[in-house]
């Protein structure tokens, strides 16, 4: 198979970037996005052109590390999936594709198609955790959780923090990673001590990161590579609700 | 120079070693915590844990992981699930069985000391992981589910989906996380460790680049704790994220710490089989689908490229049943690799090139239904979808083994310190646990025993004789430290060749795979230990490193590993062919059985092979540590 390609070329955070055309030839379709785009940096180095910068590590899905925005839609055409996990198969021969970095003010450019997305760790270090000390913990048995919370919460937690939902929300809106997280913790008895002050801290911390607000279009929801569902963010919102209420309760 | 190796093992009873251990050791007070810094390399599970519990704890800790965050380390992908001897099924676990299980499944070239107190903590890992709220399946009832790995006759292993790794590292990332809030772990993302600092032949310091920046630094602690994972990349090919490496212990090697048991790489029976000559990686489909999927090829050679269903049963070899009827398809993975290559080696394998067996849900559809699978493997089954274009609820999925794990690491000693005080060891990257052979769910296990219960419990008896004795990273030794990374840095850009480093590398991974992978022998590994070398010559004369070295350079990043892994390829094959047995995964088709299973020689070689750096171009030197069973009897392995 053989492609056109609009790739995202910028230096630098601080200079601009722009749109550059490349061909790829030959391509297997059972060529992986990514081996597609090593391919084409195989043969700009042997041109004496720099490769092009992009992010990826494990490669099948789970790390969250790979984030192109491929024809505009956020991790590309096949979802549900990481891009990654794209493969040829799903082009047409000849096709032109456009591959940017997912574009998300709270996400800097770093290079090419690499942003920087510390401001998720950010949101997580607010309050995303159980304050657990190693060598305190109960027997495990101890407190038996209902299936269907643990199913609710493994579904919650399954998020790989690519960042997807924020790049496909016309608002950049990262309302659908701390729900996830929001909602894990919540829905376990292990997390609910903390529940009120971790709601109220990751979402305060979300907002000073610079991400907009959710107004339900469901963009997240439909590039998500873990299929988080958009029901999370009303949880959230709920959970958001209830611990102001408790606060202002004085409770 | 190195005396005789001293593996610190404490007195006393196999069953509290560990608890008299402990009632030992020198502490370090809360008070004089904060005075102490501590230097964490990689954010795994074993470095996630331990630099969460050493903040926890009152230490100072500078964590550096080379991915844009902790929570994407390796560890992330693990699928299966996690060991422990909680005997919540009722079916005749306990601590010894756990311990036996995995000192026999690593074909006895463990320590037994250490993997009884693995099989001893495991049990607090599960009360740890639920504690922080890692959602670990559970029944109806509300208690937590089980499912039966590789190499065990119980059901021992706690999973959550087919994320359990995932999972767990969340865990160790959140509690990461809210040490980063409290000040007292400091996260250095993007930042790989180029080379150890050593000052009074003690470990002190590191010196890293910044990925993003190019920018060379020096950090000076009290103690270095490498966690950086295993070195399964230097086939090229394997389970392993794009971004795993050896430096850190290479470096580390090079600086004095001994290299123990290279050679014992683990070789996974199930992952999708190669499909291209660019393929980047490949991707592990979980050992747990062989509880429920049955291992077949055609009986007949000719049969191989007929469509599955229209083999009859009568003309299917399941032969991992027929093999080892007690075990059946949940023989140990080294077992399980090598009969597969064995029956495509017959010509039976199935698929393209022929280098794949059935794993066929058939039956398991049939008696649960497809729900049930669907339920408990479909994340698996989608992946498989997505790579293949096949579904394998209709059609058997196709396998081949594939490089997963490395058993052999840094030489760590009881209490998980290298031969360099000072510099500790923890997860992948050291040789403790697993032996010739890890069996499956027990990679987290040890990741996390290491990381919240051993090292936060060993660390202090060091640290408690080292008040005040951090260096200034202005010393000589960190100059000359600095000095060596950036000549290197200026080398590989300075060659301007014609060769991608990848190039180099995948030619690297095909040789070895060919000579150092599922079986070896002596013709074999001299032929690589003469190829290897000229290849890095050609590799230093003919990369080509575009860009410069302040900046994100990500082929001057792949150049230095590649540079490591051409050196580290050649220690691997001396060790492979210094051990003249065969022994779990490393199988020298010199020595077995009659029945073609490895056979060891435990009077010569019940030992630990330790390689001391000698200088470039000089062969290393050997230490051997010898593995004394007490406890247990060697015997030859059967899973029949």
């Amino acid at each position: 198979m053989n492609f056109r390609l609009k790739i995202w070329r910028q230096k630098n955070r601080q200079l601009p970037g722009k749109l550059a055309d490349y061909k790829v030839n030959d391509i297997s379709p059972d060529t992986s996005f990514l081996e597609m785009l090593d391919i084409l940096n195989e043969d700009l180095l042997q041109a004496g052109e720099e490769p092009v910068a992009f992010d990826s590590d494990c490669r099948e899905g789970i790390c969250g590390t790979c984030s192109l925005t491929v024809n505009g839609e956020a991790h590309g055409p096949d979802h549900p999936g990481a891009v990654c996990e794209l493969y040829m198969r799903k082009f047409r021969d000849g096709d032109t594709i456009t591959i940017e970095p997912f574009r998300v003010g709270a996400f800097p450019i770093v290079k090419d198609l690499v942003i920087d997305r510390s401001a998720l760790d950010r949101i997580v270090q607010a309050g995303g955790f159980v304050s657990a000390r190693a060598g305190s913990a109960p027997e495990a048995n101890s407190i038996p959780v209902p299936k269907q919370d643990a199913d609710l919460a493994m579904e919650a937690a399954a998020c790989i923090g690519c960042g997807a939902c924020a790049a496909a929300c016309p608002n950049g809106s990262a309302m659908l990673f701390t729900a996830a997280k929001v909602s894990h913790l919540s829905f376990l008895p292990h997390g609910r001590p903390e529940r009120d002050r971790r709601v109220l801290k990751m979402v305060q911390v979300m907002d000073a990161q610079g991400f907009g607000n959710c107004t339900n279009t469901y963009e997240c929801e439909a590039v998500c590579p873990a299929e988080i569902s958009a029901s999370f963010i009303s949880k959230l919102n709920r959970e958001h609700g209830r611990a102001q209420l408790r606060r202002c309760m004085g409770e | 120079m190195i005396g005789a190796l001293d593996p610190k093992i404490p007195p006393g009873p196999l069953a509290q070693k560990w608890r008299n251990h402990r009632d030992h050791v020198r502490l370090v007070s809360p008070n004089n915590r904060r005075k102490f810094e501590v230097i964490v390399v990689g954010t795994g599970l074993a470095g996630g844990s331990t630099a969460a519990t050493l903040g926890e704890l009152g230490y100072q800790v500078k964590c550096f992981c080379f991915q844009d965050s902790p929570r994407r380390a390796h560890s992330i992908a693990a699928q299966g699930g996690i060991n422990a001897a909680k005997n919540y099924q009722n079916d005749g676990d306990s601590v010894y069985r756990l311990f036996y299980d995995t000192i026999k499944g690593g074909d006895f070239r463990s320590r037994e000391a250490n993997v009884y107190r693995l099989a001893e903590i495991a049990n607090n890992i599960i009360d740890q992981c639920v504690a922080q709220g890692v959602p670990f399946a559970r029944e109806y009832s509300g208690y937590l589910a089980n499912r039966s790995f590789g190499g065990a006759q119980v059901s021992r292993t706690f999973y959550a989906r087919g994320q359990t790794g995932q999972q767990l590292l969340l865990g160790c990332y959140q509690a990461l996380c809210r040490q980063v809030a409290a000040g007292t772990v400091r996260m250095f993302p993007q930042t790989e460790m180029l080379d150890l600092v050593i000052v009074d032949g003690q470990a002190k310091g590191v010196i890293t680049r910044n990925l993003r920046s190019g920018k060379i630094e020096r950090h000076a602690a009290d103690a270095v704790v490498l966690a950086s994972g295993g070195y399964g990349n230097v086939f090229y090919l394997s389970t392993n994220a794009r971004g795993s490496n050896v430096t850190a212990t290479y470096r580390a090697y090079k600086r004095g710490a001994l290299f123990a048991n290279p050679s014992f790489t683990q070789i996974h029976p199930t992952c999708i089989p190669v499909s291209g000559d660019y393929q980047s990686k490949l991707t592990l489909m979980s050992e747990s689908l062989r509880n429920d999927g049955r291992v077949w090829v055609p009986k007949r050679k000719e049969d191989r490229f007929k469509p599955p269903n229209e083999i009859p049963e009568a003309d299917r070899d399941y032969y991992l049943e027929r093999k080892y009827p007690s075990y059946g398809n949940l023989a140990p993975r080294d077992i399980s690799s090598r009969a597969a290559k064995e029956v495509c080696d017959e010509g039976r394998g199935v698929g393209p090139g022929g280098r794949g067996v059935y794993l066929d849900f058939a039956d398991a559809i049939e008696r649960l239904g497809e729900s049930t699978i669907r339920e408990r493997y479909g994340n698996l089954f989608e992946v498989y979808e997505k790579i293949t274009g096949e579904e394998a609820y209709k059609v058997p999925m196709r396998i081949y083994p594939a490089v997963h794990y490395t058993m052999g690491g840094l030489w760590v000693d009881y209490n998980l310190m290298s031969n360099v005080p000072g510099l500790f060891v923890i997860g992948e990257a050291n040789f403790s646990d697993h032996g010739a052979n890890r069996l499956g769910a027990s990679a987290l296990m040890q990741g996390l025993a290491d990381g919240y219960f051993v090292l936060p419990n060993t660390l202090p008896n060091y640290l408690a004789g080292q008040m005040r004795k951090r260096p200034s990273p202005d010393c000589p030794e960190f100059q000359e430290a600095e000095e060596i990374v950036r000549a290197r840095i200026e080398k590989l850009l300075k060659v301007n060749g014609t060769r991608s480093p990848d190039s180099f590398h995948r030619e690297l991974g095909l040789l070895l795979w060919d000579k150092c992978g599922m079986s070896r022998n002596e013709n074999g590994l001299r032929e690589a230990l003469r190829k290897i070398p000229e290849l890095r010559v050609d590799f230093w004369r003919d990369v080509r490193v575009p860009g410069d070295e302040e900046d994100y350079n990500q082929s001057l990043e792949r150049a230095g590993r590649v540079a490591d892994f051409l050196e580290f390829a050649e220690l691997m094959c001396v060790d492979a062919l210094e051990r003249d047995e065969s022994a779990g995964a490393h199988f020298r088709d010199e020595h077995q059985t009659p029945e073609g299973e490895a056979l060891r020689d435990d009077e010569n070689h019940a030992a630990v092979f330790a390689w001391e750096f000698q200088g470039e171009g000089r062969p290393p030197k050997l230490h051997r540590e010898s593995l004394n069973f007490e406890n247990v009897h060697l015997a030859q392995r059967s899973y029949k």
